[in-house]
């Protein structure tokens, strides 16, 4: 219901941008997309972090499913963003700008998660492995965000600044309710996919105990 | 259409493209498993079949 109301705002409700016209209205869920996967990057971080500091196997199999959320919502961002680029500067990237490079490198090593996991056989050692690993990707999501206001030269718009959000009125009631909108999506796949992962994890003891 | 209107069309149907695509995995990963779980119920009532057909042998 909140991504019905949320695409009936962008779509039915707000107002074209002076500058960008109809296309700004990927924004909302661009933006949108990309704290959610920042959120979901951030709360496998701390999970794993719990994994290290109570050695519980839970918060392990949380962590790499909350980074799995993190990487899906992360092809988004890439894909809205090269779309929006596509229109506002004429090409799908650029390597000059540090906002997106970043981005990119949070992405890549957010999925070479994946590949450290899967080639460790499973069990504590793989755990820890995968906790260590995800606590030091955590860094990266403050320096991607605050990239674009470090840097000293660039194209990609500040939306949200020191003194608050750059635009009012119908544009933040969507922009708030697309946020939302991801976050309870994120949050949603996040269960869906954790209790598939649990119940195969019970499936397999189960047959191994009637082997 | 204008262009704008064809590339905005073409971002949100991406990401409805990915979130379904990503819904059917789970999905079928469930069927996987809701098959798992019949499987194992069916050799569990199975094999409890086969004890109760076994007769009672007295030893010794």
């Amino acid at each position: 219901m909140l991504v019905t109301g949320a695409l009936l705002l962008v779509f039915f409700v707000v107002p074209n941008d002076l500058n960008q016209g109809f296309s700004q209205r990927i924004f909302y869920f661009h933006v949108s997309i990309a704290f959610t996967a920042y959120a979901c990057f951030a709360a496998g971080a701390w999970k794993a972090f719990v994994h290290l500091w109570k050695r519980d196997p839970r918060a392990d199999l949380e962590s790499y499913v909350a980074i799995h959320q993190g990487v899906i919502f992360g092809v988004l961002v890439l894909v809205t963003g090269s779309i929006w680029a596509r229109i506002s500067w004429g090409h799908w990237w650029l390597w000059s700008e540090n906002q997106l490079v970043l981005f990119l490198v949070l992405f890549l090593f957010y999925a070479a998660y994946f590949m450290l996991r899967f080639s460790v056989d499973p069990g504590p050692q793989r755990a820890n492995l995968c906790a260590v690993y995800a606590l030091f990707g955590v860094v990266l999501i403050p320096v991607s965000f605050l990239a674009i206001r470090l840097a000293q030269k660039f194209i990609h718009p500040v939306v949200f600044t020191r003194h608050g959000a750059n635009f009012g009125g119908w544009m933040l009631v969507a922009y708030f309710v697309s946020q939302a909108a991801l976050l309870t999506l994120a949050y949603t796949l996040y269960r869906l996919e954790l209790s598939g992962k649990r119940l195969d994890t019970r499936l397999r003891e189960l047959r191994r105990a009637y082997a | 259409m204008t262009t704008a209107e064809k590339y905005v069309t073409a971002a949100y149907c991406a990401i409805f493209a990915v979130v379904l695509l990503y819904v059917v995995i789970i999905a079928l990963k469930l069927q996987r498993l809701e098959r798992e779980v019949d499987a194992l119920q069916q050799r569990s009532a199975r094999e409890r079949d086969e004890d109760q057909e076994r007769e009672p042998v007295q030893v010794g």
